[in-house]
């Protein structure tokens, strides 16, 4: 018996939807999920036409979970209607943002469920090719996305004429090879064109030059997993479980010095201070909260000050950070946010796919400083230093990968600048424990 | 000589697609599972196959990090030190590895057993710290637990202590 653990650890607060068959046996199966309606969805929204789809999406305020937030309707409707070109889906399964484990369990426990997401969005925006971009460290989640894609088409799913609709569709796995800028967009395109992931300027936006440039819609897993609950049960059921603008659930990652990390699903707006104590269980230990990275690393961190704010896309923007996508990382008092900062830094600097001077030069040199920081040469100037290295990087790189580095750099220094100033003033780091395994 | 398998492979993967150079990444990956490494005879092959110089396919190795060009060992311990690892303990893990292994950063065993690699965040940040062997998952390590799945590859070649796939049936 594996002794590897699920990582839905199960809340009573949960809201359950996408993650509703996870706990079935045999799960993946095409029997179960028939069993569980499975299909259902894409028999109705033959039934609804395209148009009308789209609208159901669109007012359902499903906005994208890959972290940028976008309505998926609205998406959706910027794909031509007419096209002498051949349309295509492309799911990003490149789950690679650090702190975020949300479409593994997506991919793992209910695959099916992503193949009708895909489906149902091929036929929304005429398309009769998905592709589902999966990162290369995924392999297993591949193997298991490919057996279910297979039953599908001998059950008549997918391939001609699907369950006598008219609508042919085809659906296949793509893998990766380890790079976190495939994860963006236009890098992603590129990437599946054989190419290296370099990021496209945009405009054009993929919904009008996409892969081999034709018209290409790209959404997340957990994005595409919504659509099936949506077509079944309306639009204003899905909106009805969020807050305004941001319908649905999210899979929230709840990792870092956290008492219960997990995976959880939890209905759109839900408090972060709840989602800590309640869900998580508190902080690890009983020690005292210091940060929360509210949606992966590229979120400008929060204070334990600010942690009363429902996790939706608009409120986390109101107080200057983003919900992202979904991985939830708290920090307590005797972590130095130095040393947090450094270590993000080298995650950017790493993955900078080097297209964009700001960004490529940008990371580097941030890492640079960050390193000496934290290693006790930090000059009186630095911390300035890293603030002004990263307001030349906001907003100057085709993808947001520059801002992505800018952003949680520019908190950490603001929110935690006394922790910075000590470093360069003691000549070392004033935490003596770093990193204790636990 | 590619393997038959691996050439029935390529053609399956290369038909999925309207532009056969889409294929190039996952055709590089396929040869290296087999491989071990990215040969030279692969990359001709590659490129004969979706119609492109090798340079092109050359091109595409140097950007992807899960491909490379020399041998690695036969289990590459690919720990994950990033942010959420990080705060659990992932620099202990990753010392432990290279105090048991004998091995540093991007380095091989002499045996050709094991490698050890630093990574990025692998998509495991609930069951921090955790590491990929190979294409399995190991997750909530300690470094005893470490200690027995290295026992364990080196008696049995698999642990259940992974996704591997003896472990998930």
């Amino acid at each position: 018996m594996s002794d590897y653990q699920n990582p839905m650890k199960g809340s009573p607060l949960e809201v359950k939807v996408i993650s509703g068959r996870f706990h079935l046996p045999n799960s993946t199966s095409i029997d179960i999920y028939l069993a569980h309606d499975g299909y259902k969805a894409l028999e109705k929204a033959f039934q609804m036409g395209p148009e009308a789809v789209i609208n159901e999406v669109k007012n359902s305020q499903l906005r994208g979970r890959g972290g940028a937030g976008f309505n998926t309707g609205l998406k959706w409707s910027f794909v031509p209607k007419q096209s002498d070109k051949p349309k295509y889906v492309a799911c990003n399964a490149d789950e690679s943002e650090p702190a975020t484990c949300k479409d593994r369990p997506l991919m793992e426990y209910d695959p099916h469920q992503l193949i009708e997401g895909n489906i149902i969005a091929g036929y929304a925006i005429g398309s009769h090719q998905g592709y589902i971009f999966i990162r290369g460290e995924y392999r297993y989640l591949m193997e298991i996305v490919d057996r279910a894609i297979a039953e599908a088409y001998a059950r008549g799913y997918l391939g001609k004429n699907i369950q006598g609709s008219g609508f042919d569709f085809d659906l296949c796995t793509h893998t990766g090879a380890g790079a976190y800028e495939c994860g963006e967009e236009t890098a992603l395109l590129n990437s599946l064109e054989g190419l290296r992931g370099y990021p496209r300027v945009k405009p054009p936006f993929p919904a009008v030059v996409g892969v081999y440039g034709c018209p290409t819609v790209v959404n997340n897993v957990e994005t595409l997993c919504c659509v099936s609950h949506i077509v079944l049960k309306g639009a204003d059921w899905f909106a009805g479980l969020g807050t305004p603008k941001n319908g649905g659930t999210r899979l929230f990652c709840l990792s870092g010095h956290i008492n219960r990390p997990g995976v959880y699903e939890l209905p759109m707006g839900f408090p972060l201070r709840r989602l800590i104590e309640e869900v998580g269980g508190g902080v690890l230990g009983g020690r005292k909260l210091k940060a929360v990275i509210p949606g992966g690393s590229s979120c400008p961190v929060l204070t334990a000050d600010e942690i009363d704010v429902p996790m939706d896309f608009d409120s986390l923007a109101k107080i200057g950070s983003m919900l992202g996508s979904g991985g939830v990382v708290m920090i307590d008092d005797e972590t130095c946010m130095v040393k947090v900062a450094q270590r993000i830094m080298k995650f950017y600097a790493h993955e900078s796919c080097g297209w964009c001077i700001p960004c490529r030069e940008g990371t580097a040199w941030l890492k640079s400083l960050l390193d000496r920081l934290h290693g006790g040469e930090g000059l009186p100037g630095d911390p300035d230093t890293a603030l002004d290295v990263s307001y030349n990087m906001l907003g100057k790189t085709l993808c947001p990968l520059g801002d992505a580095a800018a952003m949680p750099t520019i908190s950490i220094v603001n929110r935690f600048r006394r922790e910075f100033d000590e470093h360069v003033k003691l000549g070392e780091c004033p935490f003596e424990r770093t990193a204790v395994a636990v | 000589m590619l393997s038959e398998a691996l050439q029935k492979r390529f053609d399956e993967v290369i038909g999925r697609y309207p532009l056969k150079r889409s294929a190039i990444v996952p055709l590089l990956l396929f040869a290296q599972d087999e491989i071990g490494y990215i040969t030279d005879e692969a990359i001709q092959e590659i490129a004969r196959r979706v119609e492109v110089r090798p340079i092109e396919v050359i091109e595409d190795i140097g950007y992807y990090s899960m491909l490379h060009r020399r041998p690695i060992g036969k289990y590459n311990f690919q720990v994950c030190t990033n942010v959420s690892c990080q705060l659990r303990g992932a620099e202990g893990i990753l010392t432990h590895c290279s105090k048991r292994l004998g091995i540093g950063h991007k380095q091989t065993t002499p045996d050709g057993l094991f490698s050890l690699e630093e990574v990025e965040c692998i998509g495991a940040c609930c069951g921090a710290p955790a590491m990929q062997v190979n294409y399995d998952f190991y997750e909530n390590l300690t470094p005893e637990r470490v200690d027995r799945l290295i026992a364990e590859l080196k008696k049995d070649g698999g642990s259940p202590l992974g996704t591997g796939d003896s472990a998930r049936s």
